[in-house]
């Protein structure tokens, strides 16, 4: 089963991070993704840039508005994601729980399983 | 000879030639990687210069060569480190001849044993029988499981570790031990053939691949254990269940369901060798769960018409079924079996339970059969918040299509 790990956090969160701090949080991100790969679950990932790089595209009147800025007004902004292939959706939250987002605070991890192709007649 | 003739040889042929391997070297980790590059070499050399006169005998050679290269390198590697001076292997003097041992089905089954460990979580299970007994190379396995073909490689890479690490050897199961391993292969089995015959879309070609792989790997298990009645249970569900195939979706690709179904696209041969053959294995088999599930099916099959279904037959098999391998799942469908005999209202009071259980509460099957149990009740607006929430429970895109249009079609 497939699921996709949304990494919602603080932007500029790490500008307050000293380079050692910087580097720890790298390294762990390091040795998940090592032992995702490794386990054969890992099947994707994005980090994505800066909030203020977003233009979002919303409908208005006769076509379409394209404004600078994200769509959610929050503290919290989407970051990037990782999609994982695994056996239970426990192990999906395990490896949420380990990212350093979490752990440190900076934000939150939300797990949402993807939509199969597959299908059973009823 | 066509490269889908020679495509279907190799794969029957990769598991005797793997096993000759592991019996001669030991060391299932590198024996399955030279077995995968002898299989590559003959996709690439035998549809275009023809078959060699001993094709099994041809991909022993070339896996046998693959891996005393590797570990020729190995050696060297060795050497050049520690500069100490290493006998010769002993391999590479016994050269295989042409046409020696007879193709053991022996093999195959240790092999099954082996890839369906209990130390390997499901997943890898299927990825490893898939590779290793089925012959399919990587990327086809990763397409058909729609994930990146490293992924899948790792995936293999790490069950072969496992079944290193865990000690298991090339041999079949104890006694004490049979059914409990025979259980993990059939139902390792099952999965690839749900897998396959699931696919509505997508990758649907590679997808249904899975499939036939899976009724030809039945095929050879029954093949080699004839007298057992869960194995051909099993061959038995697989072929009743894909006879279906081109019934169950509707010309946009939405699924339709058994009651809904065109009975003269069912295949017909596929249903008569189902039929037979758990009829016969029923005559001198205790029934196991596929072969009870099997015997479901054939009673759905002999119906010509969904309103001449024998569902008091249908009852009470699953009230066997129920008996000898109890789960909610199976209690589900016993409850539509008995809502078609005693009314909707009695199959909604078998479904009262499940819904205390945290284990079903919100599952979406739950959902589907209630709703679709309410609507047979005639309560339109119960039955459509249950196909509503039964749409939002599901993570399958065909299953949410289906149940939303059933929700709308109740629309007040």
């Amino acid at each position: 089963m497939k699921y996709m790990l949304l990494i919602w956090n603080r932007p500029g969160f790490a500008d307050e991070l000293t380079e050692a701090e910087r580097n720890a949080i790298f390294g762990e991100v390091d040795v998940i993704m090592k032992e995702l790969t490794e386990s054969g679950e890992l099947v994707g990932g994005d980090a994505l840039a800066h909030p203020s790089q977003t233009r979002t595209v919303r409908p208005a009147a006769g076509g379409t508005e394209i404004t600078d800025g994200p769509f959610v007004e929050s503290k919290e902004q989407f970051a990037g994601y990782l999609t994982v292939d695994c056996d239970t959706p426990e192990r999906a939250a395990e490896i949420a729980a380990r990212w350093p987002d979490v752990r440190h605070g900076f934000g939150v991890l939300e797990v949402r399983a993807v939509m199969e192709q597959a299908g059973t007649e009823m | 000879m066509t490269s889908r003739a020679v495509e279907d040889l190799l794969r029957t042929l990769a598991p005797q030639v793997l096993g000759v391997l592991v019996r001669r070297h030991g060391q299932f980790y590198a024996c399955e990687d030279a077995v995968q590059e002898a299989l590559l070499a003959a996709a690439v050399q035998w549809p275009a210069q023809g078959l060699p006169e001993h094709p099994r005998a041809w991909l022993v050679t070339v896996a046998t060569r693959r891996l005393t290269d590797e570990w020729r390198s190995e050696h060297a590697r060795r050497e050049r480190e520690v500069a100490v001076a290493v006998r010769q292997p002993a391999y590479a003097a016994v050269a295989p001849a042409a046409d020696e041992e007879p193709p053991s089905g022996d093999d195959t089954l240790k092999l099954l044993f082996l890839c369906c460990h209990p130390a390997l979580p499901v997943s890898a299970q299927v990825a490893l029988t898939l590779r290793a007994v089925g012959g399919l190379g990587t990327a086809e396995i990763a397409r058909a499981y729609l994930v990146p073909e490293a992924t899948m490689s790792q995936r293999i890479r790490r069950a072969k570790q496992r079944v290193e690490a865990a000690g298991a050897r090339f041999t079949l199961p104890s006694s004490a031990d049979r059914d409990e391993r025979l259980g993990a292969v059939l139902r390792v089995l099952y999965l690839v053939f749900n897998e396959g015959y699931t696919a509505s879309s997508g990758d649907e070609l590679h997808r249904a691949e899975l499939t036939g792989e899976a009724i030809r790997l039945a095929r050879e298990l029954h093949r080699l254990l004839p007298t057992d009645g869960e194995v051909a249970g099993l061959l038995a569900l697989m072929l009743l269940t894909d006879a279906h195939r081109a019934a169950r979706t509707g010309p946009a690709g939405e699924l339709v369901p058994l009651a809904e179904q065109d009975r003269t696209r069912w295949d017909r041969g596929a249903v008569a060798e189902g039929i037979a053959l758990v009829t016969e294995a029923l005559t001198w088999s205790a029934p196991g769960p596929y072969q009870v599930q099997a015997a479901i099916a054939a009673v759905h099959a002999e119906a010509p018409t969904a309103a001449t279904t024998d569902w008091p037959q249908i009852v009470a098999l699953y009230r066997v079924l129920a008996r000898i391998a109890p789960n909610p799942m199976v209690t589900l469908n016993q409850a539509v079996a008995v809502a078609m005999v005693a009314g909707p209202r009695a199959g909604l009071a078998l479904l009262a339970p499940l819904g205390e259980d945290d284990r079903t509460a919100g599952h979406h099957r739950l959902a589907a059969v209630r709703a679709h149990l309410l609507e047979l009740a005639g309560d339109r607006a119960d039955a459509r918040a249950a196909y509503l929430a039964a749409a939002r429970a599901t993570t399958s895109l065909p299953e949410r299509r289906y149940l939303e249009v059933r929700a709308a079609r109740l629309a007040p």
